[in-house]
């Protein structure tokens, strides 16, 4: 294979992963606009990430194992609301508690509310 | 400081990740059989990202010194700048110490795999574009003309820069403000990154290989180009094998599906044609062979993994579990490591000229312990993960599978210890080479290879000097 024949098919797959990442970035990943992402629900996943979460907890399968998958938990009927804010208030066995005031739970379970209600995104359904 | 200097200052580096890593992934299992183990003052929310960031910096400063080392000699020339090597070595150094501080004190930007604050990744990213002018400057005359690796190194600094911008994209409301993006991107930069890194170390696998066969028609042939292209593609666009349960187009997850998990099978196809075209002498003399031959088998092991749990159907039950784990570990361990360290003994074998590490005795003993524990570590993560997803099938509450899966964790953690006993050992000459500066200055005086007798010489010397 000559250099010019690697530089050619360098440059043409480059573009083509330039192309496929602007596609994603913008209609591959639209979302049901109906969908409320405002000040609670911004709070919530910044409490969500200064508290590292994710360590233990995965939303769409990214995060850690030693605790649940929280995607569905507000949807979930044994789980729900009430449940997940027991946990986030005090902890359990092996979660912490961390120390978070009324405004900061409640911020929790906007965004966990949120991620919940995205998973029936009517522009691109679900698996 | 000579590049081969900063070479030896990345292994360092890279060596004390691997130990520290170690350290924290053991403390980390430990929650898994007792919960509720450091939970108010350690909790795994910090024991986790030490663990993986830790780990990822022993992998990249591993594949950095290797690079470092080896590009001299692959392009005939002395490296570009040591300078800037330099600054890059200390950009990392200090990345390291700081995000360790961070993640004690519990600071975290609570991104999967990325907790350190997003400065860092800025610090990362230009430590990257150094490496990448170093790199090109000292390879640019021959460019043209250069064998695979060459290529492999130099896409696998491009991604780096690109994938590590892409993974703070978040900052943007554009992104930040609708979840099904912001996991997707995650995954996307994160695929890639991996993709990055692989590039990296599989650059430094060919080139060994290359070395120990002392033939380069291996790494300029038409088909190492093809598999070359085929691993970019990869890179490129298999990340979306990741996304199949997040709601985004369709489209991502067919394009991830069709072109997954060719790339292992790459690196299995080149390592299996190089075994073969060996001489037996060729292969006795070397551990780094041995370790090299260990890599396939895991290789086969992943690919049979990963092939499996990319597909659709299995995907929804395992996806989520440890089997996921096993794949991430199985990988970066029976693969990366071994790959690193089969470098590292290169390395080791150029410098003292001594083929002390031969293929005999306690070294063979040691690496079947390795392999042993790392089975045993990897079955049990799958064995969890089985449990697991039947139990989740069976819509049984989180709590009772966790109590469920207690002697899966115990196997995963006691063979977690036997591995990390393992990798020590198979390291420790490393270590002792790279970490104990007054041995390596008995050995390296000048950037030549030196022989044993020009080291007895020297040592002669120093032991005068001390009586004068
Ligand atoms: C060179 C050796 C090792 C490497 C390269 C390595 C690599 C990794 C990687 C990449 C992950 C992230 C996996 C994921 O998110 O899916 C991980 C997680 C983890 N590792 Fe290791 N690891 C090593 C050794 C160990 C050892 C010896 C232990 C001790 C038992 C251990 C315990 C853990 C634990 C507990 C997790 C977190 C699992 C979870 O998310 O719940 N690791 N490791």
């Amino acid at each position: 294979m000559n250099w010019k024949k690697k530089t050619t098919v360098f440059a043409i797959l480059f573009l083509s992963y330039s192309a496929y990442s602007g596609w994603v970035y913008t209609q591959g990943t639209e979302d049901n606009h109906n969908l409320k992402f405002s000040g609670q629900e911004q709070l919530g996943k910044q409490v969500w990430q200064t508290n590292n979460c994710v360590a233990c907890h995965q939303l769409y399968g990214l995060g850690g194992y030693l605790g649940p998958d929280l995607t569905n938990i507000i949807s979930d009927k044994r789980r729900g609301k009430e449940y997940a804010a027991a946990f986030i208030r005090s902890g359990g066995t092996t979660m912490p508690n961390f120390h978070l005031t009324d405004e900061q739970v409640n911020a929790v379970l906007a965004y966990l509310t949120y991620v919940d209600a995205s998973v029936h995104n009517n522009l691109n359904p679900a698996p | 400081m000579t590049g081969k200097r900063v070479a030896f200052g990345f292994w360092v580096l890279s060596l004390s990740c691997l130990i520290l890593g170690l350290l924290f992934g053991m403390s980390g299992s430990l929650q898994y059989i007792w919960p509720g183990f450091l939970k108010e003052q350690f909790s795994f929310a910090h024991m986790r990202p030490l663990h993986v960031f830790l780990i990822t910096q022993w992998i990249s400063s591993a594949a950095t010194g290797s690079m470092y080392y080896f590009i001299p000699s692959v392009a005939k020339r002395k490296l570009f700048s040591p300078i800037l090597a330099q600054v890059h070595l200390l950009m990392q150094v200090s990345i390291i110490m700081v995000a360790i501080s961070y993640f004690f004190l519990g600071n975290f930007t609570g991104r999967e795999y990325m907790e350190f604050p997003l400065w860092m990744a800025g610090v990362m990213i230009l430590g990257w574009i150094l490496a990448l002018i170093n790199f090109i400057g000292t390879v640019r005359p021959n460019f043209n003309k250069a064998p695979v690796y060459v290529w492999s190194w130099t896409t696998g600094l491009v991604f780096f820069i690109i994938t590590i911008t892409e993974a703070t994209l978040w900052q943007f409301d554009h992104f930040n403000a609708n979840i099904i993006r912001d996991i997707t991107i995650q995954w996307k930069a994160l695929g890639s990154m991996v993709g990055a890194w692989n590039m990296l170390i599989y650059g430094s696998a060919m080139y060994v290989m290359c070395k120990i066969s002392k033939s380069d028609e291996m790494a300029r042939s038409k088909p190492a180009f093809f598999f070359y292209f085929l691993g970019l593609t990869n890179l490129m666009f298999n990340w979306g094998h990741h996304t199949y349960v997040v709601p985004a187009s369709p489209a991502i997850r067919i394009t991830a599906y069709a072109i997954s998990m060719t790339e292992l099978l790459i690196l299995f196809n080149m390592i299996w044609k190089w075994s073969k075209s060996l001489t037996k002498e060729d292969k006795e003399q070397h551990f780094s062979y041995r370790m090299l031959r260990s890599t396939d088998n895991w290789i086969l092991l992943n690919l049979t993994l990963a092939i499996l749990i990319s597909i659709p159907a299995l995907n929804q039950y395992t996806h989520g579990t440890h089997i996921t784990v096993a794949h991430a570990m199985g990988a970066t361990i029976g693969i990366n490591t071994t790959i690193l360290l089969a470098a590292g003994f290169y390395i080791l074998f150029l410098e003292k000229k001594l083929p002390a590490l031969n293929t005999t005795g306690w070294n063979q003993f040691v690496m079947g312990f390795f392999n042993v524990s790392l089975l045993v570590f990897w079955i049990s993560l799958i064995g969890s993960g089985i449990a697991k997803a039947a139990s989740q099938s069976a819509n049984k509450p989180f709590a009772e599978i966790m109590i469920k899966l207690k002697p899966w964790f115990h196997v995963f953690s006691f063979s977690g210890f036997l591995l990390t006993v393992a990798i020590v050992i198979l390291a420790a000459p490393l270590i002792r080479f790279f970490v104990k500066p007054q041995i390596r200055r008995q050995f390296v005086i000048s950037d030549q290879p030196v022989s044993s007798t020009y080291v007895i010489n020297v040592k002669k010397q120093e032991q005068e000097h001390a009586e004068v």
